[in-house]
């Protein structure tokens, strides 16, 4: 079957689907939420830290947005076009849009905040592109973007959090980090800054000119600010915050707080960051360097035990090295079940002689290192012979840096796609040492390379999805690392707060939508 | 009188060492009443105390039978604090005996390098030190070593102090016999029941401490402690007291017996100071 090529998305198509999620909503009220842990600043691209993109994103916008299923929504662009060809992209703005300042939004801002801001400032901004050439505004409201090759992932990089849209008229031309306007954040979104009490509170209010009718509901957003973890359930429990955003209470508070009256939960509104929880397994050397060893670990592990006990049951358990919430993921593949019998053929086989493997869980509190204890012992019971090893943040950075390890824990964002966030990790020429974040476990594959960098500016998508489940394959086999889950950060609120995760970003742009039923 | 029959006049050192013996029997036994690894998630996580037939305590946040953590705990915590006594013993009383008898200038270096370490909080230090070394039982053992010498050492200064001049003592040199041999065959068997109940008490304090320090994330990973039971089960309090509850009596009871038979042993050994009763 053959696609259109070329996309076109009406704004009408988005107020019909706004207009069948909000029935009958109401107009006001405060909402209080949490940020944690309080951001370094509030410009994004300046700052990229996730807290600042929680409580920016409500405050500036990007050209589109995405919906749970990481589809693109209108935002800024209220259209779009792909080239046949998938090497030029053109985006149609909406008209009658202002800054916080009263200015009138256009297409030279888009320009500006690609070309200038986000090239000086921001890396993951700057990934995407390498990938352009030029970046013309052809009339007030019509922007194109010139690619050298056509880039798969172009269109699902355009979130707030990582292309933001700044304010031409108060940036240009100056010391961007040290612009005045830094203090006071000035964007286009549904609420204007209005006043962070360092160490207290972030307040946001209702921006009365915002450019979508009736939106939004909310008189204002207050992003409270508590330290301690236990005194943020605590003040959500006393009924002084509304929203939890995920990530804000350790885990096993969650049924806890779920459990009380009138409380919802969420697990969706975290697709574009979809968090996938591996085990580096050290390619190079020790028993961790054969494949059997490794396909034995993942036969080895209890994974929906982890997810019950740990997560809660949220999550989801992976096939291989896409997660259920990446493009082209190829579900044709045999799951790695629990299967301590066929771990230890394998052990057998590979003629594993007892030889002590360490383990390092993520210092990352509690779970991780309870995580840590079960995938020990899941390993043991099938006679591996290995030993945890505790360290803190920085230690755990330099050994994986160093490549000092055979075992470790850690998480990874995936971006909405492999480009993005998964072919970073598998491979070969993303192998350097002193980053805990890149090639760690010093994967090769030749073949795995080539589809990857092949995948990546193929065009259009049938022929990147060929590409990938191709990939998927070897990885699957050769396991570089262990998959353990794809993380469930559920989202906890009020029940009378509705409306309120409506984008694969969850809080970070939700406030636009939601509103209060008291 | 017999020193048993001294020992047993205190009734209280008399349950100290019956409680004290137990808890030797739990740690002993430990392998042949739950010969798997208390580690091993054998049930459904959280189970109250006495709710099924095998797990009298319950099960843990990740369904690892906390009777057979307690079992085995009982054999780390008993461990550490033995071994890490018995390197306390061997850094303080050398330092203090040196100090003690030669008295002069080779007292004030190592006076002042015992000082050095006993203004800085025990604690403190063993937490530092922990973490630099990376947490195994070897680290822990040390830290708890090194922070816990000093009163030995003082202690044992003091004791060859009074001594050095005694009749005996210096009956000893005029026979010709070698400092070494007069330290370590005059004098130290007479310091003898002032350091067995110190070392009584110090087994308690090291136990504690290994606990702390597990309590606090720094415990050997890869051992079940007791102190390492009560950490994890902290965050859950609310939910399930029963596992922060029976590690935290096991520490107590196993502190108390302890103090109890020190203060047995001071009686036993040193009849003439000890108190009416």
């Amino acid at each position: 079957m053959k696609k259109p090529l070329a996309l076109a998305i009406s704004a009408a198509a988005l107020a019909f689907t706004s207009a069948a999620l909000a029935d009958d909503p109401k107009e006001g009220g405060v909402v209080n939420t949490i940020i944690q842990p309080e951001p370094p600043g509030l410009v994004l691209g300046m700052v990229q830290n996730a807290p600042t993109r929680t409580v920016s994103g409500n405050i500036y916008e990007g050209l589109l947005r995405y919906s749970t299923d990481l589809e693109p929504m209108p935002q800024l662009a209220e259209s779009w076009e792909v080239s046949d060809d998938g090497r030029t992209y053109t985006f149609h703005l909406r008209e009658g849009v202002t800054w916080h300042d009263g200015e009138a939004f256009t297409a030279d801002d888009v320009v500006f905040s690609a070309d200038v801001f986000h090239r000086e400032l921001n890396p993951s901004a700057r990934a995407v592109l390498q990938h352009v050439e030029s970046i013309e505004a052809t009339d007030d409201h019509t922007v194109v973007f010139t690619l050298k090759q056509p880039f798969g992932p172009f269109l699902i990089s355009f979130e707030a959090g990582t292309f933001t849209m700044v304010p031409e008229h108060l940036y240009a031309g100056t010391d961007f980090r040290n612009n005045e306007h830094n203090d006071h954040p000035i964007g286009t979104g549904p609420f204007k800054f209005s006043n962070w009490e360092r160490g207290t509170v972030i307040e946001l209010v209702k921006n009365e000119e915002y450019y979508e009718e009736g939106l939004p509901y909310l008189d204002g957003v207050n992003w409270h600010i508590i330290p301690d973890g236990a005194s943020r359930a605590v003040a959500f429990e006393n009924e002084t915050i509304d929203v939890l955003p995920s990530g804000t209470v350790e885990n096993f508070d969650i049924p806890r707080l779920a459990e009380m009256d009138n409380v919802c939960m969420t697990e969706e509104g975290h697709e574009y960051f979809s968090p996938f929880a591996m085990l580096w397994m050290n390619n190079r050397e020790g028993p961790t360097a054969d494949k059997r060893f490794r396909q034995a670990v993942m036969y080895a592990m209890d994974r929906e035990f982890a997810k019950d006990v740990l997560w809660n049951g949220l999550g989801n358990v992976p096939l291989s090295a896409f997660g259920s919430n990446a493009r082209f993921q190829n579900d044709d593949l045999e799951p790695y079940d629990y299967n301590p019998d066929r771990a230890r053929e394998l052990l057998d086989e590979m003629g594993y002689d007892g030889e002590e493997i360490t383990i390092l869980p993520l210092p990352y509190g509690e779970t991780w290192t309870r995580w840590a204890e079960a995938v020990q012992q899941n390993l043991r019971e099938v006679g591996i012979n290995v030993e945890t090893q505790a360290t803190d943040v920085g230690g755990w950075n330099q050994r994986l840096g160093d490549w000092d390890y055979d075992l470790a824990f850690t998480y990874l964002y995936q971006y909405g796609d492999p480009a993005l966030g998964i072919s970073r990790t598998y491979l070969s020429d993303n192998i350097a040492k002193g980053s805990p974040w890149n090639n760690v476990e010093g994967y090769e594959n030749e073949r795995v390379d080539e589809l990857f960098n092949e995948a990546a500016t193929a065009f259009p998508d049938e022929e990147r999805e060929a590409l990938y489940r191709e990939v998927q394959e070897i990885l699957h086999e050769d396991v570089p690392v262990g998959w353990l889950m794809e993380l469930g950060f559920p989202t906890l609120y009020r029940c009378d707060v509705k409306n309120l995760v409506t984008s694969g970003v969850g809080v970070n742009d939700g406030f636009k939508d939601a509103w209060l039923d008291r | 009188m017999s020193f048993f029959a001294r020992f047993a006049q205190n009734r209280g050192a008399l349950v100290g060492l019956i409680i004290l013996l137990l808890i030797i029997a739990m740690a002993i036994l430990a392998p042949l009443l739950f010969p798997e690894s208390p580690w091993r998630m054998v049930q459904r996580p959280f189970l109250p105390p006495l709710s099924q037939d095998g797990f009298p305590l319950g099960t843990d946040t990740m369904g690892r039978n906390v009777a057979s953590g307690l079992m085995h705990g009982a054999w780390v915590s008993l461990l550490i604090g033995l071994v890490s006594t018995s390197v306390a013993l061997l850094i303080g009383v050398p330092l203090g005996a040196i100090a003690g008898y030669y008295g002069g200038i080779i007292d004030d270096i190592l006076m002042r390098f015992t000082e050095f370490f006993q203004t800085i909080p025990n604690f403190a230090l063993a937490i530092v030190l922990v973490a630099i070394m990376q947490p195994s039982i070897t680290s822990i053992v040390l830290a708890i070593a090194i922070v816990s010498w000093p009163p030995v050492a003082r202690l044992v200064r003091a004791e060859f102090m009074s001594l050095r001049n005694r009749e005996y003592v210096e009956a000893a040199r005029l026979v010709g016999q070698s400092n070494t041999t007069i330290i370590l065959r005059q004098i130290l068997p007479n310091t003898l029941s002032p350091i067995i109940v110190l070392a009584s008490l110090m087994v308690a304090t090291a136990i504690l401490l290994e606990s702390a320090l597990s309590f606090l994330g720094l415990g050997d990973p890869n051992v079940m402690s007791w102190g390492y039971m009560i950490g994890a089960a902290r965050t859950v309090i609310r939910q399930a007291w029963w596992l922060s509850f029976f590690p935290g009596v096991a520490i107590l009871l196993t502190v108390l017996a302890l103090n109890l038979v020190g203060e047995g042993l001071d009686d036993a050994l040193n009849p003439k100071l000890s108190r009416e009763r």
